[in-house]
């Protein structure tokens, strides 16, 4: 019970992670058709970001006040967001916007997200290699239990991520369902030429769908780097994973989304680990084999993802 | 002086050339025509109109201005309204959310405008929670012409409003298409109903391939063998 209560948090930590990605691929998709390899690039781009004004700030943090504390994790997570979204907007507007522009083909648009990530990646190990512990001054301390749930030990850092998360996708939705921008971007996605028929700026709405994504996956990049460690090419997993988990809720629906990464990240963590009693019938190691074959086995029972639209939208 | 110059544009997809030179004018208050055969280029004369689509020659002007490459979401601003060839209301949105959407130029909707549309389509407001993309085809019809006065349009641009709808419903539209315009909007309707269409317009003009070949009053062309014999098969043969 209390093996399973921790992989459980553990699950929705991660989980609320990939859910965090996912919205960037699952939004720009929505707008585009698209899928945005380069968001993982931009997730590592968010802990990079917060990284550098964090340093800045605090040094190496050991003589923070307690007053300070949140004051910084707002402070990173507000630079994470800024850094994501700035490189997101870039990413747009350098290699796709021009390509669109064109009418070229979508396998272009895929080599050109390829592209981007490698570039992207490539560069901030060129940059940034002299960071040798890549790890985010301790300002707090991450691990102190806040509360234990039938023997499972919950830390700051996990509930700190999990609330934010959760805090950051309400917003999210409240903003694509009830407000004028949001209106836009769903309108964007569902139909485009009548959307710029209603008034509708087509090209500042997909820099405004990216924008949003970014902040949504720099932040992401913030809490994971805060979490664990970070490096050049952190966004690999966690960006194939958070892919899976958009395709795993139905690309292209935002709800599902964060119902695929929250999913993702539990099954993952607790499939291998069964029957939580230090005995797995399977093993940790092979966490990211079990991820995969769930998204294969409920696309093969949903190949449209869990809220997603039946293949073939209507009209 | 008219509302709306169009003035020798020439439109191409491509190496195709879908417009050849057509102009035409519409004047404030009128109702006008376009007819034409499949394919004969009355889409892509509204969709130039509106700025979906850019002439690579000729000019249009409206109220005075020239608006040719302009685009479509600058010039809903100057209130030209375009109710486009197979409605395309945003099926996942519901009747309320679509005519948000039409009034999205404005801060936000007004909300007499929107009961007015209501009382013009009653069967909107008996859906109006309902996602657009499960009304019947009439219905969305209904609600793809509400939603572009929701824009509050001074040119209004109706491709094909009755396609695939039965008589009845057909002549309710019809008939909401002339109160639309006593309240004081400029029409220009593309119809392959060329008896009704011509009935209601003021003046009508008949493209064939990409050129205008015919041009008349509404009743001048009823009455002309031309259109009797392409648009009218029935009539000539009697
Ligand atoms: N996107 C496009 N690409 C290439 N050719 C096109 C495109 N759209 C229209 N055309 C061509 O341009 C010509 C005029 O088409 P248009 O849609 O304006 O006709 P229409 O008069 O509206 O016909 P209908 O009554 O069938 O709606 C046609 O020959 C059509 O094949
Ligand atoms: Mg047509």
């Amino acid at each position: 019970m209390t093996d399973f209560l921790n992989y459980l948090i553990l699950g929705l930590t991660r989980g609320s992670m990939y859910a965090l990605i996912a919205l960037g691929y699952t939004l720009v998709y929505g707008v585009l058709q698209l899928i945005n390899f380069a968001h993982s690039e931009v997730f590592m781009s968010g802990a990079f970001g917060s990284y550098i004004i964090i340093h800045a700030v605090v040094g190496d943090g050991k003589s923070l006040p307690w007053f300070g504390v949140p004051l910084v994790f707002i402070l990173g997570l507000g630079s994470g967001a800024l850094t994501g979204a700035v490189i997101a907007w870039s990413l747009e507007r350098v290699a796709y916007r021009p390509l669109r522009r064109r009418g070229a083909p979508k396998l272009a648009f895929l080599i050109s997200a390829i592209g981007m990530s490698f570039f992207l990646s490539q560069l901030a190990g060129k940059l940034f290699n002299r960071f040798t512990n890549n790890q985010f001054p301790t300002y707090f301390q991450q691990n102190r239990r806040v509360l234990s749930i039938a023997g499972a030990d919950v830390s700051v850092i996990q509930l700190t991520l999990i609330v934010t998360a959760v805090l950051m996708m309400l917003f999210l939705d409240r903003l694509v369902s009830g407000t004028k921008l949001g209106r836009s971007i769903r309108g964007v996605a569902e139909d485009a030429p009548t959307a710029a028929l209603m008034g509708i700026n087509i090209d500042k709405t997909i820099s405004r769908t990216f924008i949003i994504g970014g902040a949504l996956g720099g932040a992401a990049g913030f809490l994971f780097g805060t979490a664990f460690t970070f490096s050049n090419i952190m966004g690999f997993l966690p960006g194939v994973k958070a892919f899976a988990a958009a395709v795993l809720g139905g690309i292209g629906n935002i709800r599902g989304a964060m119902i695929g990464g929250l999913l993702l990240g539990v099954v993952e963590n607790l499939v291998p680990t069964a029957p939580w009693n230090g005995h797995a019938w399977i093993g940790i190691g092979w966490t990211d084999v079990v991820a995969f074959v769930v998204l294969v086995l409920v696309l093969v029972v949903r190949p449209s993802g869990i809220l997603g639209e039946r293949l073939g939208r209507a009209a | 002086m008219s509302l709306l110059e169009v003035d020798g544009i020439e439109v191409r997809y491509g190496a195709i050339k879908a417009l050849k030179g057509v102009s035409f004018e519409v004047n404030e208050g009128e109702i006008v025509a376009l007819l034409g055969a499949n394919g004969a280029g009355k889409t892509t004369t509204q969709k130039t109109v509106s700025g979906m689509l850019r002439p690579s020659l000729g000019e249009i002007r409206y109220d005075g201005k020239r608006i040719d490459g302009t685009p479509a979401h600058e010039l809903i601003s100057l209130g030209i309204c375009h109710v486009p060839e197979g409605r395309h209301v945003f099926p996942r949105m519901t009747v309320n959310e679509n005519l948000e959407m039409g009034a999205f130029r404005f801060k936000r909707p007004d909300d007499k405008l929107q009961a007015h549309v209501l009382d013009l389509f009653p069967r909107l407001r008996e859906r109006i929670k309902q996602q657009a993309g499960t009304l019947s085809g009439g219905e969305q019809q209904m609600l793809a012409i509400g939603r572009a006065l929701m824009g509050k349009p001074r040119l209004l641009l109706l491709d094909e409003p009755s396609m695939g709808l039965a008589p009845l419903i057909v002549k309710q539209i019809f008939d909401i298409v002339r109160e639309i315009n006593n309240d004081g909007v400029t029409v220009l309707l593309v119809e392959q109903n060329a008896s009704q269409a011509l009935a209601l317009a003021n003046r009508g003009y008949v493209l064939e391939t990409g050129e205008i070949v015919l041009t008349g009053t509404g009743r001048e062309l009823l009455a002309d063998d031309r259109v009797r014999a392409a648009y009218l098969g029935e009539e000539i043969a009697s």
